[in-house]
């Protein structure tokens, strides 16, 4: 079977490694074939031919309903319901009042003014947050991808280097970053050298901020790289031959040329951060645990406490915020999808 | 090509390579600190944790922080149970003597010649400077096996992230198939649903699918973890596209030769997409091995905790015990990194061509 697979493979100059790999990946897939292969074969003869595709999706589609669509409604219908209780048939009917409760302010602009003012704390720092964040790591991708673009040597081996990070886990992320932000931290020590005081990062809310989003560009930065990249070398070289040739200044083949031709791609990047964005929680949660006080507490932290945490599980409010939070991320993803087909068309 | 030269030469030439070989441009500087710094930025927190995980946790407390892992030279002497820590001791004439501590009391420390342990010496401890020997505290790796839960929180993770990455697998290519190779009622409703829940994170529906996972009686049990993602519409998305390129004659033909629809999803297309699975089967392990938010809503008893929650919870309660910490976060990040250095070449393809992550 292994060596079957290996023939149909289109790896064929593969190295060994590569083909280990696949062993890895077949060998238990193998034993699975023979446990499955004769159930199948009977409801094949039993059926014919017509519901098969029925049957390979049934699997997919029972684990898709059963813990995406199904908790789609079912989140919808917890919102709309008050009280302690787990279970959706021992909750009482309140209508919208979480949604009211949530939404209730005195002066949207200060999240102090409203009832549930955690909530719009969560808001007004995820809002924060996605700016600075969002900007930076854009102008901090489109550099890289420049760069890594360029005739320089050991370009695979620079990819790697600022794509690395992202494959680490946050839980690492944020734990090797606080390693290095204590206050008896390496980045201390050098501050002390040069001379300043010790910075106690995690106590300034400030400071905790600016960590926050430095740490989550350190951690995405090379992701969006790539994309870029992807997009710069798909930009035809002679564009660029034809302008050295006229005698064009670098800077204005940049704006005139690299950029506009760049832009589907960076839409799509900024698009996708965006909604990535909305939902960071594990880094910061591992790093500054929200605080000081609730400075970095974003709105899925204020979700998961509120539903998960707190002495009283509230899960009808936390429905509601996930299902405002879900309103906001299907906005964006329609700006997605919009931002891909104008890509596609060019 | 450029005909070989000696490492020196070749350095000298990498480092001072211009764009076209013509004169030195800003961008040219600029390129090549943007690419120095991005070395130091992105490898160095990661290295500095490697090696602090080395060090004592007397060694880690030390300010301001050395590179190497020194420990305190320790020895043992006669007539006392614990080994004690020798120092370099400046005496009253100005000479040196390497004594070894019994106890401090307050700024008088008590010490011993380990070479004549009956004479004892009050020495002030501005006189005396520990001797330190460069020294890898292998103990912090090995202590966490035996006294928490190390051992099953790997266990766990590495459970977790098979299970769910063949499960994953599985059914996903297996409705790949179904919606690539056939034409049947309710296709493009299926692909809309696929499409649709692309973006659907679980952060959205928390609360419901707790409920799923209660209802199922699967609290606190790995399989909590497990199944809930094992349905991607990411991963039937990207396996679909693939399997779409396939030729139909080869599935025509094995149907001729009288294979079942399981064999011809078996042993010709899936074979066929390898190239798609493989890449599906790296991302699904990157996403389970990291997993954090939903293991730790699911999983609250420490013994089926998996790793990321362990190391989270560990650095909530024994903030102090950074020797520790350090050591765990440095074996939760090996095999990411393993995986990385073989398959490099395949993961940032495959994360281009795809967009996902």
């Amino acid at each position: 079977m292994n060596s079957e697979l290996a023939q149909h493979s289109q790896f064929k100059d593969a190295e060994t490694g590569q083909l280990h790999l696949k062993i890895l990946i077949t060998w238990p897939l193998f034993l699975l074939f023979r446990f499955i292969e004769w159930p199948m074969k009977r409801l094949q003869s039993l059926l014919g031919l017509g519901p098969m595709p029925y049957v390979f999706l049934l699997p997919n589609l029972c684990f898709f309903g059963l813990f995406v669509v199904l908790p789609l409604f079912v989140n919808f219908a917890f919102s709309l319901t008050g009280g302690t209780n787990l279970y959706l048939d021992d909750r009482t009917f309140t209508g919208t009042e979480q949604y009211a409760f949530l939404l209730d302010c005195g002066n949207y602009a200060d999240p102090l003014s409203c009832r549930e003012d955690r909530f719009w704390k969560g808001l007004f720092n995820t809002a924060t947050f996605i700016t600075l964040q969002l900007t930076f790591l854009v102008l901090f991708s489109l550099i890289t991808a420049l760069v890594l673009n360029k005739k320089i040597q050991a370009r695979g081996f620079f990819r790697s280097v600022y794509f690395f990070p992202v494959l680490l886990s946050p839980v690492v992320v944020a734990l090797i970053w606080k390693w290095i932000l204590l206050r008896d931290g390496i980045l201390n020590a050098w501050l002390v050298e040069l001379g300043f005081d010790k910075i106690l990062f995690f106590v300034s809310p400030a400071w905790a901020m600016f960590w926050a989003i430095f740490i989550s560009i350190w951690a995405h930065m090379g992701f969006y790289t790539l994309i870029i990249l992807a997009g710069l070398q798909a930009i035809p070289p002679d564009l660029y031959e034809a302008a050295e040739m006229d005698g064009t200044k670098q800077e204005r083949i940049f704006w005139r040329i690299t950029l506009p031709l760049l832009w589907p791609n960076l839409l799509v990047v900024i698009v996708l951060a965006l909604i990535k964005g909305v939902q960071t929680f594990d880094e910061v949660y591992v790093l500054t645990g929200g605080g000081p006080g609730t400075a970095t507490q974003f709105i899925v932290q204020y979700i998961y406490n509120t539903g998960f945490t707190n002495q009283i599980q509230n899960f009808g409010l936390a429905a509601a915020a996930s299902v405002i939070l879900g309103v906001v991320l299907f906005g964006l993803t329609m700006l997605q999808l919009a931002a891909t087909r104008w890509k596609d068309n060019g | 090509m450029v005909e070989p030269a000696s490492l020196p030469a070749r350095i000298w030439q990498f480092l001072t390579l211009r764009r076209g070989g013509k004169r030195w441009h800003w961008t040219d500087l600029f390129t090549y600190g943007y690419l120095g710094l991005g070395i130091f930025l992105m490898f160095g927190p990661v290295v500095w944790l490697v090696l602090s995980s080395f060090k004592t946790s007397a060694g880690l407390l030390e300010f301001p922080p050395t590179w190497a892992p020194l420990g305190q030279v320790v020895v043992a002497v006669e007539g006392y149970e614990k080994p004690l820590p020798m120092y370099r001791v400046t005496m009253e004439d100005g000479s040196t003597k390497d004594l070894a501590q019994i106890r401090r009391i307050g700024i008088i420390s008590q010490m011993v010649d380990p070479a004549e342990p009956s004479t004892k010496y009050k020495i002030p401890i501005k006189q005396r400077e520990p001797i330190r020997e460069f020294r890898m505290a292998w103990e912090n790796y090995l202590d966490p096996l035996e006294r928490f839960n190390f051992l099953s929180y790997l266990t766990n993770s590495v459970i977790v992230t098979t299970l769910a990455t063949l499960i994953t697998l599985l059914i996903n290519s297996m409705a790949a198939f179904g919606l690539s190779i056939y034409e049947f009622k309710g296709r493009n409703a299926v692909m809309l649903l696929v499409i649709g829940t692309l973006m659907i994170p679980i952060t959205v529906i928390l609360v419901p699918v707790y409920l799923v996972v209660t209802e199922l009686g699967m609290v606190n049990s790995l399989w909590a973890v497990i199944l809930p993602g094992a349905a991607t519409p990411t991963g039937v998305f990207l396996l679909r596209q693939y399997m779409l390129t396939i030729p139909k004659d080869l599935i025509e033909a094995s149907r001729m030769d009288k294979a079942t629809e399981w064999q011809v999803y078996w042993r010709v297309v899936l074979p066929l997409a390898m190239p798609a699975v493989a890449v599906l089967a790296i991302f699904s392990i990157m996403w389970r091995w990291n997993e954090f938010l939903w293991p730790l809503i699911v999983l609250n008893r420490s013994e089926v905790y998996t790793l990321q929650v362990g190391l989270n919870a560990f650095q909530g309660e024994l903030d102090v015990q950074w020797h520790y910490i350090l050591a765990m976060t440095v074996v939760t990040l090996i095999p990411v990194v393993v995986v990385f250095a073989f398959l490099q070449k395949f993961i940032t393809t495959g994360i281009a061509s795809s967009g996902m992550k």
